[in-house]
């Protein structure tokens, strides 16, 4: 399933956030979206998921999701968004239980999606007790319980820390290398943007508009930690970016 | 001291943090209890306090013995008990319900709660003639007082909990398209538990309050109108005896919220 953002343009009453975004995210890909603070990622990834409604414009569903994708529109958020009061398991099952999926069979999907994410030790463990590190790959194996076609990932490392940002940046690797899933996937770093991305979005300062979309052919599975190709390209978003990141910073003063 | 005045002598950074931290000490409440109880007891013994100012606790303890033994102590605790537990079971019910209602729909919310407010600040044993004529003279009117006393608070309680659930956790659950009454359920419900619990000790507090008054404005029997009784007579031991049985009461609800607290808030700590 593909999505088109056709035209999306979005303000918050006076406060003109997206400005005439046209995008298409491709079956199989990551397709990263960069910006300074402010550009309205973040709402972009909000109006793709039907979170909120772009005030013109559409954001089309091509084709149909898989017959097994429960949800096919699934986001992981910045700050994990786990029930504290649920264990890492009754975590996971929350999304399944709507969708009537008890017992036996739920705990077939709860079994594999805490393999893939590494996290089969820790299936009783209250949110609490987890790192943050941790929490996340929780939220990523939520996400894969639902099977989604899409999944919308909202800053998913900016509350890590750096080392803790690397290991996950290879489990994402990793996990699209085996069954490669579509993800629209928001951030200001740009070492993730180039690590993760198939095509990088970069928008400009309020109200975002698309100013380039740079492809990066290298396949995730050769890209490494400080590799010099994937250098260029940073050096290359930071160059674009600059600009706008200090007209941005200087706005946000003048608020 | 060191000869140059260039070169100080080094001294230890002074120590300026610690405290605002409560520590449990549990056995300090006992003592504080045990510590009074003696001093009232010596007090009395050597006279230096008069018998009049003050009952003997050994005294209080015996009439709490003679209650006890007559089979008394049941006649006036279990209607008593019989009261505060219909009384705050209803009152508390609908309070949570109603809190729920205005936390999550806003006509509600704007409808009801100038009326909450409202009814708020009256002192509800001012109500009782009126619960009287609405719900009969014996228990009827005693429920109600009991029930909307326990009402206000609960309801302010709750729909504040609502309100300070998480929004990014019922965002999650609209994203994983989770019904309304499953995000309810499982999400609101659950978040909102913290504040109604504490919510809960406020409105049993006011529920035993309005129970003595209750009983104190009309019932042949409970505590309110055994301690009514030991006060017109300036029988000043059974007057305390009723009033230890209303602390242990209290002490009694207080300890079963909190085992209610730990049970549910248990991911908490």
């Amino acid at each position: 399933m593909d999505i088109l953002l056709s035209k999306i343009s979005h303000s918050y009453d006076n406060l003109e956030v997206l400005r005439d975004v046209t995008l298409d995210i491709p079956s199989g890909k990551i397709v990263c979206i960069v910006g300074p603070s402010g550009c309205g990622k973040s709402t972009l990834l909000r109006l793709i998921g039907g979170l909120e409604r772009p005030n013109s414009g559409e954001v089309l569903q091509i084709g149909q999701p898989p017959e097994s994708s429960l949800n096919p529109l699934t986001y992981v958020f910045q700050d994990f968004a786990l029930l504290p009061w649920r264990t890492v398991q009754g975590n996971i099952s929350l999304v399944l239980e709507d969708h009537g999926i008890r017992g036996a069979k739920a705990q077939t999907i709860i079994d594999d999606v805490l393999a893939r994410t590494k996290l089969t030790d820790f299936s009783q463990a209250l949110p609490k007790q987890l790192s943050g590190g941790m929490k996340q790959r929780v939220a990523i194996a939520r996400a894969l319980a639902v099977n989604p076609a899409v999944m919308l990932m909202d800053e998913p490392l900016s509350a890590l820390d750096s080392q803790t940002r690397e290991l996950l940046i290879d489990d994402l690797i990793a996990l699209w290398s085996k069954t490669p899933f579509t993800a629209v996937y928001v951030t200001h770093n740009l070492a993730e943007a180039v690590r993760l991305g198939h095509s990088i979005v970069v928008l400009s300062r309020r109200p975002g508009q698309i100013r380039e979309t740079v492809t990066i052919d290298k396949p995730l599975g050769e890209r490494r930690y400080a590799d010099p190709d994937l250098e260029v390209q940073q050096q290359r978003l930071w160059n674009l970016m600059r600009e706008e990141a200090i007209a941005a910073d200087a706005e946000l003063l003048n608020v | 001291m060191s000869k140059s005045p260039n070169s100080p002598k080094p001294r230890t950074v002074e120590f300026r943090g610690g405290g605002f931290a409560p520590v449990p000490y549990r056995w300090i409440g006992l003592l504080v209890f045990v510590v009074l109880i003696a001093i009232a007891e010596i007090g009395t013994r050597t006279g230096v306090i008069s018998a009049l100012t003050m009952p003997r606790p050994s005294d209080v303890f015996e009439t709490f013995r003679q209650l006890y033994v007559t089979g008394l102590l049941w006649k006036h605790l279990i209607p008593s008990l019989t009261r505060l537990v219909i009384g705050a079971t209803l009152g508390i019910t609908v309070g949570i319900w109603v809190g729920i209602m205005i936390g999550l729909f806003s006509y509600v919310r704007a409808g009801l709660v100038p009326l909450v407010a409202a009814i708020f600040p009256i002192p509800k044993i001012a109500l009782l003639p009126l619960f009287v004529i609405w719900f009969g003279i014996d228990e009827g009117s005693k429920y109600a007082l009991i029930a909307f006393g326990t009402f206000t608070p609960t309801v302010v309680a709750t729909y504040g909990a609502v309100d300070n659930v998480d929004r990014t956790l019922i965002r999650m659950g609209q994203s994983f398209g989770l019904s309304w009454t499953s995000i309810v359920r499982k999400i609101v419900l659950p978040g909102a538990m913290a504040g109604i619990l504490s919510g809960l000790r406020i409105s049993m507090a006011i529920a035993i309050i309005l129970l003595v008054a209750a009983e104190m404005l009309g019932a042949e029997y409970g505590i309110g109108a055994y301690i009514l009784e030991a006060g017109s007579l300036y029988d000043l031991e059974r007057l305390f005896a009723g009033v230890v049985i209303l602390s242990v009461l209290g002490v009694i609800v207080s300890a079963v919220i909190s085992a209610i607290e730990r049970k549910l808030l248990g991911w908490r700590v």
